[in-house]
């Protein structure tokens, strides 16, 4: 792929200069859909290319006027004879390659409202570490729950992929209202549970999951939890 | 005896269910493993794929990225039955497409005495519990995207976004969940900077006097933002 980097005397900055190789692309006035287009640039004439906002470029032209030209155009008119351009767009490709994953889920903890951040790890394709801390609010008690998950992720390549996850971790139990006075209570969880990420687009993937928490409260007694949670992650 | 068993089994169903959970996870991975291996890439491949990878790097570490926005706001915050005060916050948003952008932002605001209190009966809340802080993600959408003329040959570009999330508000000592909806007018001034007039309802129940109630809590901000 060749690229002429800018030369000319007026841009003294480090612009990716390309020529248009198709008969036209088209300038919007904005970097949308629905912009008017304002102008034209032929066959043979030169752009460089200022930024780039999702899948508009803002570009200037040799005369300089300055526009937003829109991806696809971009790949299918710009080139030296005979080769297309083609700019980073994340796909599902990428998906499977991430080396990191951040999202926010929100959802059921017991009957109390649950809200969950989580960042992780990809250490194979099919296995991932992550950390998630939780916050439910419920009626009578508000709870902080902060674990360490393993999660199993048998097939990858699925658009809905299915996972199973393994974690340990820390609930605190804050009693909460006016009337109600007692101490907050911290023990040690164990949780076991299923769920699956859908590709959706870009670097973003939909991911919904169940958990059986199990706290050891003391020698004699365990509590159990159900939650479930659903949300979006991104990936890098 | 042995159906005594089994039907406690039954019962336990959930637990038969993380059993097989586990069992899963362990053996899972490994016929994933075993499929991998299965399939070598044919060598023909490599090749094919190798120079598209390098040219992206080329053009596109070269071109100035900006999807992200960050800012801050400020404004009126109406806490129900605690009257309106100033509120000042903070915003980060990624821009996903022209249409969908994830916003995440966290504001303070200050409160006054509740009809309860002004009518002198007691005291509620103590000054730390006066204070609410929220914090929330959402989703927006840009549906009215267009443009403002200043003069025929001077124009901004403009979006009416609507928006709505989750989040978590702390007032009165307690955590209560969160959910937000409601408008916005972003006026990008500059290819780099941005005015926001946002108008926004936060519904969470609030447990004071021992008794749940909904709440409604509007806010009007204007902010501004900056795109990197």
């Amino acid at each position: 792929m060749w690229i002429f980097y800018s030369q000319a005397a007026s841009a003294d900055e480090d612009l990716v200069r390309l020529q248009v190789s198709e008969p036209f692309i088209e300038l919007h006035t904005g970097p949308g859909r629905g912009f008017p287009v304002f102008h034209v640039v032929e066959r043979h004439d030169w752009i460089d290319i200022l930024k780039r906002r999702t899948d508009w470029f803002r570009v200037r032209t040799e005369d300089g006027k300055e526009g937003w030209a829109y991806i696809e155009q971009m790949e299918q008119t710009l080139a030296l004879p005979g080769k297309r351009t083609e700019f980073a767009q994340v796909k599902q490709e990428d998906f499977l390659q991430r080396s990191y994953e951040f999202g926010a889920m929100a959802g059921d903890f017991e009957g109390a409202a649950m809200m969950t951040i989580y960042a992780g790890i990809n250490m194979s394709r099919n296995l991932s570490a992550e950390l998630e801390l939780s916050q439910a609010s419920g009626t009578f008690s508000n709870s902080f729950l902060l674990s360490a998950n393993i999660l199993s992720n048998p097939f990858p390549h699925w658009r809905v992929s299915p996972f199973f996850s393994l974690g340990g971790g820390v609930l605190r139990n804050e009693p909460k209202g006016t009337f109600v006075q007692s101490q907050a209570t911290e023990d040690a969880t164990a949780s076991v549970g299923f769920g699956f990420r859908a590709y959706l687009t870009r670097r973003f993937v939909f991911r919904a999951e169940a958990k059986e928490v199990v706290t050891f409260i003391d020698e004699k007694n365990n509590g159990e939890f159900f939650e479930w949670k659903a949300g979006f992650s991104f990936f890098f | 005896m042995e159906g005594r068993v089994f039907i406690l089994f039954l019962m336990r169903w959930r637990n038969v269910l993380s059993t097989s959970a586990l069992l899963l996870m362990l053996t899972m991975p490994l016929l994933a493993v075993a499929q991998e291996a299965q399939s070598p890439l044919a060598p023909t491949d490599a090749p094919i794929i190798e120079p598209e990878v390098e040219r992206k790097e080329i053009i596109d570490a070269k071109i100035d990225t900006e999807d992200f926005e960050v800012g801050f706001f400020g404004g009126m915050y109406s806490t129900e039955d605690f009257g309106t005060n100033s509120v000042i916050g903070a915003t980060f948003a990624y821009h996903v497409t022209e249409d969908f952008f994830f916003q995440l932002a966290a504001g303070e605001t200050e409160t006054q005495p509740s009809s309860v209190e002004r009518l002198g009966f007691f005291d509620i809340l103590n000054d730390d519990e006066r204070t609410l802080q929220y914090y929330n993600l959402s989703l927006g959408y840009n549906i009215l995207p267009g443009e403002a003329f200043v003069t025929s040959n001077w124009a901004f570009y403009t979006a009416f976004y609507l928006i709505g999330g989750i989040g978590n508000t702390h007032f009165a000592g307690q955590d209560n969940f969160t959910i937000n909806f409601g408008a916005g007018f972003r006026f990008v001034a500059t290819d780099w900077m941005a005015l926001h007039v946002d108008m926004r309802d936060h519904i969470f129940d609030l447990d004071i006097l021992g008794e749940e109630l909904t709440t409604h809590n509007l806010e009007l901000t204007m902010g501004l933002t900056f795109f990197f």
